[in-house]
């Protein structure tokens, strides 16, 4: 085994601690850290483990309720109480950078890792969600940064193989998501996902699971009591994911393929067998702490539990199951191979553990013991390699307020109509084409028909309304869920964008017929050093927390992505805000289709009339600019509590929240009904412009429908809480027709349905061969 | 009467298989682990989809080496009824109780979807209760689902009435806009010639709810207990 490298200011540098952060190591220590202790602390004091750089602004977050049963940060997941005895726990969680890397087994961990934070609690997972982000899949017009009036407007194709690339990172991610989700029987029933230039070179991954279990089941994950033996189970250690976390905190550069070891390798069957190992084991009573190993691996499992439960823990990794030989210590601590834990048994009932896990063909050994000292003291076949205090390793990485600025770029760049004037402004009936054609607003059936979404058999809506619902089967609940953040909105408005992410999540729950419970989030920025950047995290937190009180939902957890860069660009800021709601009664399950010819459609908020930041301006005349819509938390309020209202009391056939594309696109996708398409006759007065009417994007508005005879009750009802309204018109076949003052303009729905449905499809799938048929 | 749901290392439609069967009035279901070497007392065997072993050789191609498969195999050659869903199928080819076999879907791709079976043969053992002709809706989910076969066997399969269920469109006509893997002639599911071994690619098991979408993969499993009673009743 070669020596250890001397630990000098270079050795330091290169592992992203700061001169001043390893003063603060010295202190800690009462002396020079030696070469694998200084990779403990790396690993643990990077951004990734220890949010120094955004611990301060997550504190901004409500995290209490009534419900909460786990908050945000005392474990792997927050636990929410649904009643009768039950609860879910759930989190979001990102995978990035791997995913830029190489983009099958970068998603394909990602699962992996969610999952077993949700195992970890003693749940059983019951969904994934996922809310991913790429380039641009088809050619597109490549929006003007700056004000742009003067610049011509026709397309700019951006290269052919950016585009190529763009390509083969979605494909790839849909199809590690698939592989991981589907072997391992989680269906994924949701979720969203969006195309943008900014996300170029740096995707966005972002994944979600949530899972159930009775209150009594609900598993810790500290090492209490003093020498209870601590078992390493699941797959051996290789060198693989070597200081992952680290490579997660720093920006990609046109190096970072040389970090393709960094990235793990996933198996979702060596995972499928930990699940259900972990489960049974955890349903005796043989357990006092369960740590699932993650970034960070042994290293963080080992002084987070120690440090959770006031205690010290001492492992000798001779004894951990390794993939090959002449691993070193460093490599052993810091790698991050998939599908292990770390268990601490009740001392006396180690066989207990050994069976369970025999039975399930799992490798475990037991590597240690619980001790009182408050140290995470590493040997190596009895030779001491690291001793460090543990609660200073896990708790006291140095937190940091970075420098915020306002960008100078003007982005708030009042949309005047200067884009209505273009001859080549592409009419109204062509611009509602154009969007339902756009990847981000198309049909996602490409993806989700590759994701097995119907194991479990709980979901009851399948993926493509307003939010994923589901049954679970033990505990008898109806669940909703959702994830949402419009990116757009969030660049050119960082905390409006924030306060809407959350607006728009509890908006799709109501749709579905929900009662918000609670929220996970996951912020995804830039460089957080660049003040800029460090600007907008503030910005979009604050946003998303004083929406949350507003909402009574707090943040049980989630995760922070920073260094969202790549050579090109920093990502559009990105808070993705992943909503759980519960419906009481199965009857008031309600998805965004319309079901019957004749049913009056009503849109209940006003007609509005902002088009800034709008997808219109995006995809139609290739301008992300504007501020984006206003929101008015109060009127929010009252139109989701409205429409749940009516919902209850039967009198709601369909409700579909407007979002990107505005009433236009919202009208069409409720026309898409999978049972049979309709069409819809509406008519609209007002003296805005077309445009204007059809697709700007103003908040607190949902199309419903109801039957004709309720109209007028629903009105009323309407009107009693003084909710603005109006009768748009009735459910049609065929034909989407709109009738303003301007114009009578229609379109046939199976063309329409055509474009949406076939986008995503179109755009993977035109550059290879068509499958021959037999 | 009681089913058997078979536990492979990797299987993940068992939990749902169990809560199907068990939601069934009449029906009662219990888990056999994998590593056991006796599946006595049951009146059906049910092996279910997964992931068997993560497939990452051919899908099934391990599973079938597991201890219980002998017993199971010696349980269908007496004549006990053993029905193999989704991976379950793909078990049963490679251990040769069914012929042809599940190659990758012609897509390439995994696909999920609400699908319609229709049924070709409305006297057998396993669909005696849904009728000649009528239409099944049932998921699929699986990335080797595509079956196929040489010509003879394909021949005699069709001769020998093994072919259940073919993939059909809503209002019951067999094309290529169908099949949602590629299958040869649309198959969907197969007996073997004596009729107790039935393999489809469809779960049943997760169309027996009308709130799930279908509740017409719950007449597959009582048309195999009304085989199972009418076999008591002739040997009583």
């Amino acid at each position: 085994m070669p020596a250890d490298p001397a630990v000098t200011p270079e050795l330091v540098a290169k592992h992203g601690l700061m001169p001043e952060e390893f003063e603060r190591i010295k202190k800690i220590l009462g002396r020079d850290p030696n070469f694998t202790e200084l990779g403990i602390f790396s690993v643990m004091w990077s951004e990734h483990c220890s949010y120094k750089n955004s611990r301060r602004e997550l504190k901004k977050f409500p995290t209490s309720g009534p419900n909460i049963l786990v908050k945000a940060g005392e474990e792997n997941a927050g636990v929410v109480d649904i009643g009768d005895g039950w609860a879910v726990a759930f989190k979001i969680e990102s995978h990035n950078h791997p995913s830029a890397i190489e983009p099958f087994q970068g998603a394909a961990t990602g699962v992996g890792g969610i999952i077993r934070d949700i195992f970890t609690m003693g749940a059983r997972p019951e969904f994934l969600l996922n809310s991913l982000r790429f380039g641009p899949i088809t050619e597109f017009r490549r929006p003007d940064t700056g004000n742009g009036k003067e610049k011509d407007l026709s397309a700019i194709p951006n290269p052919k193989s950016e585009i190529q690339n763009n390509r083969r990172l979605f494909t790839g991610v849909v199809s590690g998501i698939a592989h991981y989700g589907n072997c391992i029987g989680i269906p994924t029933i949701g979720g969203e996902i969006y195309f943008d230039e900014s996300f170029e070179g740096n995707p966005l991954i972002n994944v979600f699971c949530l899972g159930v279990l009775r209150h009594e089941q609900l598993a810790r994950g500290a090492a209490s009591g003093v020498g209870n033996p601590v078992f390493y189970v699941g797959a051996e250690t290789g060198r693989d994911g070597l200081a992952g976390a680290a490579f997660a905190s720093r920006e990609l550069t046109e190096e970072s393929r040389e970090d393709r070891p960094a990235v793990q390798v996933g198996d979702p069957f060596k995972e499928k067998l930990l699940l259900e190992a972990c489960l049974e084991l955890l349903a005796t009573d043989a357990v006092a702490g369960i740590q699932d190993m993650g970034a960070a691996g042994l290293t963080c499992s080992t002084c987070e539990t120690a440090s959770r439960g006031g205690t010290g823990v001492e492992i000798d990794l001779a004894k951990v199951p390794k993939r090959e030989p002449g691993m070193t210590p460093y490599e052993i601590l810091l790698s991050e191979s998939q599908e292990r834990m770390l268990i601490i048994a009740k001392r006396g009932r180690e066989n207990i553990v050994r069976e369970v896990f025999e039975k399930w063909d799992v490798p475990c050994a037991e590597i240690g013991r619980v001790t009182d000292d408050g140290m995470m003291r590493v040997r190596n076949n009895g030779t001491l390699v690291a001793e460090i205090p543990a609660k200073p390793l896990a708790d006291e990485a140095p937190l940091y307020s970075r420098e915020a600025r306002k960008p100078t770029a003007d982005f708030a760049d009042d949309t005047d109509g200067s884009w209505n004037q273009k001859i080549s402004a592409p009419s109204a009936v062509e611009s509602l084409r154009m969007l339902l054609r756009d990847p981000s607003i198309a049909s996602k059936n490409w993806v989700y028909r590759q994701y097995d979404h119907m194991v479990r058999t709980g979901t009851v809506v399948l993926p493509g309304s307003d939010a994923a619902v589901f049954r679970v089967r033990e505990a008898n609940k109806i669940l909703a869920a959702t994830t949402d953040c419009n990116s757009l909105y969030c660049r050119l408005g960082p905390r409006e964008g924030g306060r809407i992410a959350v607006a728009e999540a509890a908006r799709n729950l109501t749709c579905s017929g929900a009662t918000p419970l609670a929220v996970t989030d996951n912020l995804n920025f830039g460089n957080p050093y660049k003040p800029e950047n460090f600007w907008q995290l503030r910005e979009a937190v604050e946003g998303v927390a004083e929406t949350c009180r507003a909402f009574g939902t707090p943040v049980v957890g989630g995760n922070v992505s920073l260094y969202n860069e790549s050579p090109a660009s920093v990502v559009d800021p990105t808070p993705t805000v992943a909503m759980v709601g519960l419906i009481d009664d199965e009857a008031h399950i309600t998805t965004q289709f319309f079901k019957a010819e004749g049913d009056a459609i009503i849109l209940v908020g006003e007609i509005g009339d902002e088009m800034g930041a709008s997808h219109f301006l995006k995809v139609c005349h290739g301008r992300k600019e504007g501020l984006p819509p206003r929101l008015d938390v109060e009127r929010e309020l009252a139109v989701q509590n409205s429409v749940r209202e009516l919902i209850r009391a039967g009198l709601v056939k369909s409700a579909h929240d407007c979002s990107e594309g505005g009433l236009a696109v919202a009208l069409a996708e409720s026309c898409f009904n999978p049972d049979g398409r309709f069409g819809a006759e509406i008519e609209i007065a007002s003296t805005l412009e077309d445009y204007a009417i059809l697709f700007n994007e103003s908040q607190s508005r949902i199309v419903i429908s109801c039957a004709a005879d309720d109209a007028e009750k629903v009105m009323t009802i309407l009107r009693s809480k003084n909710i603005p309204h109006s009768l748009l018109g009735s459910v049609a076949i065929k034909t989407l027709c709109i009738k303003t003052a301007a114009a009578e303009l229609s379109w046939p729905i199976d063309d329409l349905y055509d474009d949406w449905f076939h986008a995503i499809r179109r755009a993977v799938e035109t550059d290879s061969e068509p499958v021959p048929s037999l | 009467m009681k089913f058997a749901v078979i536990q492979f290392p990797g299987s993940n439609c068992d939990q749902d298989c169990l809560a199907a069967l068990n939601g069934i009035p009449g029906l009662r279901a219990e888990y056999v682990w994998h590593k056991e070497t006796l599946v006595d007392g049951f009146d059906a065997i049910v092996l279910p989809g997964g992931f068997s072993y993560g497939d990452y050789l051919r899908c099934g191609a391990i599973a079938r080496f597991s201890p219980i498969m002998k017993s199971v195999v010696n349980a269908a050659r007496s004549g006990t009824l053993v029905i193999g869903v989704c991976n379950g199928f793909q078990i049963l080819c490679e251990i040769g109780l069914l012929p042809g076999a599940l190659v990758r879907n012609r897509s390439l791709h995994f696909v999920c979807d609400m699908v319609t079976t229709r049924v070709e043969v409305g006297d057998s053992l396993f669909t005696h209760g849904c009728g000649q002709g009528r239409l099944l809706r049932m998921p699929v989910a699986h990335g080797e689902g595509c079956f196929f076969a040489d010509e003879v066997t394909l021949r005699q399969l069709n001769e020998r009435r093994q072919v259940i269920l073919r993939y059909a469109t809503a209002d019951g006509r067999i094309t290529p806009e169908a099949n949602p893997n590629g299958s040869i002639e649309n198959i969907a599911g197969i007996c073997n010639r004596e009729g107790n071994v039935f393999g489809l690619m469809p779960h049943p098991d997760r169309a027996c709810e009308a709130r799930l979408g279908s509740a017409d993969g719950a007449k597959i499993f009582q048309s195999m207990m009304e085989t199972i009673e009418a076999g008591r009743a002739r040997a009583a």
